[in-house]
């Protein structure tokens, strides 16, 4: 079930609440000490990385770009909070009751790679990409109602380094950046009516811009559940 | 037009096809194995299934320029396996098939299931099979085929 | 009037009565009387001439000792292809495990012998051809044990048969495939000895098929397999709405395409279409995907589902052309409203996809041809390739090849796909043309299941019975103005049967009753669906005669028991034995529930309980018992299987995306995406079938199960619910 946190977001935080008001006082102490360190906290407004500036307000505006595209279908659509992925601009239930499987790549008999291969498959309408799979539950943007999950809970969930495979900002910003399966969302194929499928809203290069953004922002979150 | 060299049952066969064409059609036209079958081609109803590389495969939305020097087995050669044996003397033995379209891929989507789980549960064998479609109905006997060919394997 | 297996010892008895008995059990795909109509006539005494079936066309014991028996069936998965041969088998004292069977091409001898042409339909593969197989293996054995005894000069009554092996006196033996060839030289007998039921030793045991290892091998040759030399594949591009014709096309990119023989027009049976002929399915698929078609959709009707539905039920607050008239018709206005259910059912149309979308091959010269198809009409699908290619039908040779399903696609009465693969081969004399179907061309092509709207009211008596029934139907007829010899049947008073079967022939008492039908036009073709009429019709009674039982406070079955009229015997039958079974249903865990429905369909009554809880905001089927009568058991195996698949197959109009709508003229649904019959994690887990022991003549089993399921799963919903169900497809629980 999705955990409501109270966590501001700032990339320091950690699983300990205790820890965290701990270190953040720490870290006012030392950005006031002008150590010019990548962080920061609620408490205050600026932080720099190297020569940037990037105010809260910035990389908050900085995720929404974000939000809407790990939202939109090319992405959304393999974090599901289910046993299922979607499929479909209108996000239904993959067809042939595919399901998750123990590690995301389906079960014996029906796994992803049944029918997803390295590339998309443009004569069938197949989409394709190296290591094809489910996003794993901790990184689910969505409820169990298949309803995305809200702006706050989104960015909570891929700032949780305990959840993302430990990636820190920097870390995130090249998953958006070189991930093969993130980049594949720009290159989604044709579906088997020979159409397009749909991109996400924004292009790539905007996407990573954006994350940059938010990143030397300090990966700030939204408030709110 | 494209020429392949393909891993078919153990045998190399060269084709000289589209390359966009789907192994389906590759293994149904050029290579007369008929075993395979077109339900839908789009990889919705498991009719077309094959292994490749030991996955279990829907060969009718895999291009065959994206094979490589993968092996095939289909439903022609899966009697040399041990558990594909199994399998097929099951699904004789309980009397599975009605008109049989679907059961090739029924039988190759079974033995993918028992070649990772010597003995699944109700649940695996749903899961596994769960996207084969069979408009005769056969599913209830094709759970009990696959119980019977892991108590003969086991 | 049907004479039990036992009593027969002579093939002209009871044949006139056996016709009769036919008749009047219409229903299903197809009825309608051997011979000519003149027959139906009740004052003609006459008996018609009996058909005769001479053995060496339907039986082949070759030297080695195989027994090639020819099937007039099309083997579609209902396993004819080994019952037939069975009952054949038996009487022949044959050695069973060298029995080949093959299926008959089209041809004279191979009419169904009581619907007199070559066909399959209404389940009645075994009830029209048990008779005709038994002597036919009967006439073998004589004709075989003559033989012997000539050889041996001996008495025939001294000689015994066994496992293909003559015995004689004294020792002597000679077995079949040492004597077939002079026993075929021997006139056939007119008249055999039949067994009697205790010595049938394969007829009533459970049989396994002779055609599973070839369908699990990949050896067996469905019509889409075949392969012969030269041969071309045909895709037409069809128009979107149905009646489209073709106006002109671009086909220049289209022949671009590698392998690409030639494109050209054709008519289709209304409309036209544009063929595309390349070497390799690929091909042909690419050439026809980069069609430019410009289609001339004016002056056709361009039907909305949503709008037909509308109209249907405002056609159904008023009374149509009367189909039953009993009792009172304003019997129902006397009781008082807290004593009537008023209820509105919506049935969607349902496409039938076979797992073997449609296919056929046909080779065209100048004054004959060749046909391979996996045909359910062999006789009107010959005759329909003649007339395309303007030939006599014996000038067709006509090969029948197994079909990878049809639930009665294949069987239409225009004999459409068949017209069409003529149409190609005409324009390629010499060249065997494999016209193919793809899915989504089979899904959208129409000939479904018609949608109908039935309003119902009915009234409650005082003991908890229902006094009145008034019901009215809406809904395509595909059997009105085919001119087909079954619509003078079929048709009465502007009422096609096949509409209202499964209310016109109530099972229950009712002293009021009132049905009435409309048979609205629509621009969509439509045929007969796996158990036709019952398939809607019975989910209409069996879930109101479950409100009914709740209302009285009454178990299900004991209701219906109580309700059912006198001579309802396969039901009473069926339902007592279903009560046997069903114990489970006392003890359910908490949160499952149980439903109960049952249906007929000629002569062969089903009755289900469903176990169901709800999973997923689904409903899931843990467990299924069937009771089923349908007289003599031919093969207990191939009667659970049937059972079992056609429980399933009853599941399709349940599912949530099981329906086939259409708007702005066009088919919504054109793959199994969209259109999602049940796959194994909607079945139940486990089907139990048990069968009412029986020596009546056997009636058949194809479709009987098919309409219990859909009502005893609702059945079941209202008891976790609370809510009736009565709008198909099931998209909300």
């Amino acid at each position: 079930m999705l955990l409501r946190s109270r966590r501001t977001g700032s990339v320091f935080d950690q699983a300990a609440p205790n820890a965290n008001r701990i270190l953040r006082s720490v870290t006012v102490m030392l950005v006031a000490g002008g150590a010019g360190l990548l962080l920061m906290s609620s408490a205050s407004p600026q932080a720099r990385h190297g020569d940037r500036a990037r105010t809260r307000t910035e990389g908050l505006a900085a995720w929404q770009q974000v939000y809407s595209v790990l939202t939109s279908p090319r992405c959304i659509n393999c974090h599901t909070a289910t046993n299922y992925p979607q499929q479909g601009d209108d996000r239904h239930r993959h067809f042939a009751t595919v399901i998750r499987g123990p590690e995301g790549k389906g079960v014996a008999g029906l796994n992803c790679a049944s029918c997803h291969q390295e590339t998309n498959a443009d004569s069938t309408g197949v989409p394709g990409g190296h290591n094809w799979h489910l996003a794993p539950l901790s990184m689910r943007w969505q409820d169990l109602n298949d309803e995305p999950l809200s702006s706050a809970a989104v960015c909570r969930a891929i700032t949780d380094q305990s959840k993302n495979h430990n990636l820190d900002g920097p870390g995130l910003l090249k998953h958006h950046e070189e991930e093969a399966l993130v980049r594949w969302a720009w290159q989604p194929g044709r579906r088997p009516d020979g159409t397009m499928r749909t991109l996400p809203p924004l292009t790539h290069e905007e996407f990573v811009a954006a994350t940059r953004r938010w990143v030397e922002a300090g990966t700030p979150c939204p408030p709110g559940r | 037009m494209a020429t392949y060299e393909l891993n078919v049952n153990g045998q190399r066969k060269q084709v000289n096809v589209d390359p966009t064409t789907p192994l389906l059609w590759v293994l149904r036209e050029e290579l007369k194995l008929t075993g395979t079958k077109y339900g839908c081609g789009i990889s919705a109803c498991g009719a077309c299934t094959v292994h490749v590389a030991g996955i279990a495969t829907r060969s009718c939305v895999v291009p065959v320029s994206l094979i490589g020097d993968r092996p095939i087995v289909t439903i022609e050669g899966i009697g040399n396996d041990p558990v594909g044996r199994a399998v097929q003397d099951a699904w004789v033995e309980k009397d599975v098939v009605q008109c049989g379209y679907c059961q090739s891929g029924q039988i190759m989507s079974a033995v993918a299931l028992l070649k990772t789980t010597a003995r699944p549960t109700d649940a695996n064998i749903e899961q596994s099979l769960g996207g084969n479609l069979c408009r005769c109905g056969t599913y209830v006997r094709i759970r009990e085929a696959i119980k019977r060919a892991s108590g003969q394997l086991t | 009037m049907r004479a039990t297996p036992k009593d027969e010892t002579d093939m002209h008895v009871n044949r006139r009565s056996f016709l009769f008995a036919s008749a009047a059990a219409a229903g299903g795909l197809l009825v309608s009387l051997y011979l000519d109509l003149s027959a139906a006539a009740p004052e003609r005494n006459q008996a018609p001439p009996a058909k005769v079936y001479p053995p060496d066309a339907f039986v082949n014991i070759r030297p080695d000792g195989k027994i090639v028996i020819t099937v007039n069936r099309l083997e579609v998965g209902q396993g004819a292809q080994t019952a037939l041969p069975m009952i054949l088998a038996d009487e022949l004292d044959a050695d069973w495990s060298q029995v080949i069977a093959q299926l008959a091409p089209a041809g004279e001898l191979y009419k169904d012998p009581v619907i007199g042409i070559q066909m399959i339909g209404g389940s009645c593969s075994i009830p029209n051809s048990f008779q005709q197989y038994r002597e036919l293996g009967a006439k073998t054995r004589a004709m075989l044990i003559a033989t012997a005894a000539d050889r041996w000069g001996v008495p025939a009554d001294q000689c015994r048969t066994k496992d293909s092996v003559v015995y004689g006196p004294g020792n002597r033996s000679a077995r079949y495939a040492e004597l077939a060839e002079d026993a075929a030289r021997r006139p056939a007998p007119t008249v055999v000895q039949l067994k009697s039921a205790s010595q049938f030793h394969l007829i009533g045991k459970p049989v396994r098929r002779l055609d599973s290892r070839a369908k699990c091998d990949g050896s067996q040759t469905f019509s889409l397999d075949l392969d012969l030399p030269g041969m071309l594949i045909a895709l037409l591009a069809r128009p979107p709405v149905f009646g489209g014709r073709v106006r002109g096309f671009d086909d220049r990119e289209a022949r671009n395409v590698s392998g690409v023989r030639d494109i050209f027009e054709i008519p289709l049976v209304t409309g036209s279409a544009v063929a595309v002929v390349a070497d390799r399915f690929w091909a042909a698929k690419q050439a026809r995907d980069r069609m430019k078609v410009d289609w001339d959709l004016s002056g056709i009707d361009h039907p909305d589902s949503l709008q037909l539905f509308a109209k249907y039920k405002e056609i159904a607050q008023m009374p149509g052309n009367i189909a039953v008239r009993l009792g009172d018709e304003h019997a129902i206005d006397q009781i008082p409203a807290a004593d009537r259910i008023q209820a509105e059912y919506e049935f969607p149309y349902l496409a039938h996809a076979p797992m073997e979308p449609l296919n056929l091959t046909v080779r065209y010269e100048r004054d004959r041809a060749e046909a391979w198809v996996p045909s359910q009409i062999a006789t009107w699908e010959q005759a329909a390739i003649a007339e395309v290619l303007g030939l006599r039908p014996e000038k067709v040779t006509f090969h029948v090849l197994s079909a990878g399903g049809s639930f009665g696609r294949r069987g239409t009465t225009d004999s459409h796909f068949v017209r069409e693969a003529a149409a190609i081969a005409q324009r390629l004399p010499g060249t065997p043309v494999k016209l193919i179907y793809t899915r989504e061309d089979d899904m959208k092509s129409g000939y479904y299941r018609p949608m109908f709207v039935h309003r119902v009211e009915v009234g409650i008596g005082p003991d908890g019975m229902p006094i009145a029934w008034k019901h009215v139907i809406v809904g395509q007829s595909f059997v009105i103005g085919t001119g087909v010899i079954q619509e003078a049947i079929l048709v009465k008073n502007g009422v096609d049967k096949l509409a209202t079967e499964g209310t016109d022939d109530s099972p229950y008492t009712l002293p009021n009753m009132h049905l009435s039908v409309h048979h609205p036009k629509a621009n969509v073709p439509t045929l007969s669906h796996r158990s036709v009429g019952y398939g809607h019709n019975s989910f209409v009674r069996e879930t109101l005669v479950d409100e009914l039982a709740t209302r009285a406070k009454a178990d299900p079955i004991a209701y219906r028991l109580k309700l059912l009229k006198p001579d309802a015997k396969k039901f009473r039958t069926s339902l007592t034995l279903l009560d046997q079974k069903s114990g489970w249903r006392h003890r359910l865990p908490r949160h499952h529930a149980s439903g109960i429905a049952c249906s007929e369909y000629n002569g062969t009554c089903v009755a289900c309980a469903v176990e169901v809880s709800i999973e997923n905001k689904r409903p899931r089927m843990h467990r299924a018992t069937l009771a089923v009568d349908c007289g003599l058991a031919v093969n207990p195996l191939s009667i659970e299987n049937q059972m079992q698949g056609g429980l399933v197959f009853g599941l399709t109009q349940l599912m949530a995306n099981g329906a086939i709508t259409l708007k702005d003229g066009r088919v919504e649904q054109s793959n199994f995406d969209r259109y999602a019959p049940p796959y194994m994690p909607d079945a139940p887990v486990s089907i139990d079938v048990h069968i009412v022991p029986s020596a009546e003549q056997p009636t058949g089993v194809g479709e009987p199960p098919v309409p219990v399921i859909a009502p005893a799963v609702v059945n079941a919903l209202f008891r976790l619910t609370g809510k009736r169900y009565r709008s198909l497809p099931l998209t909300t629980v």
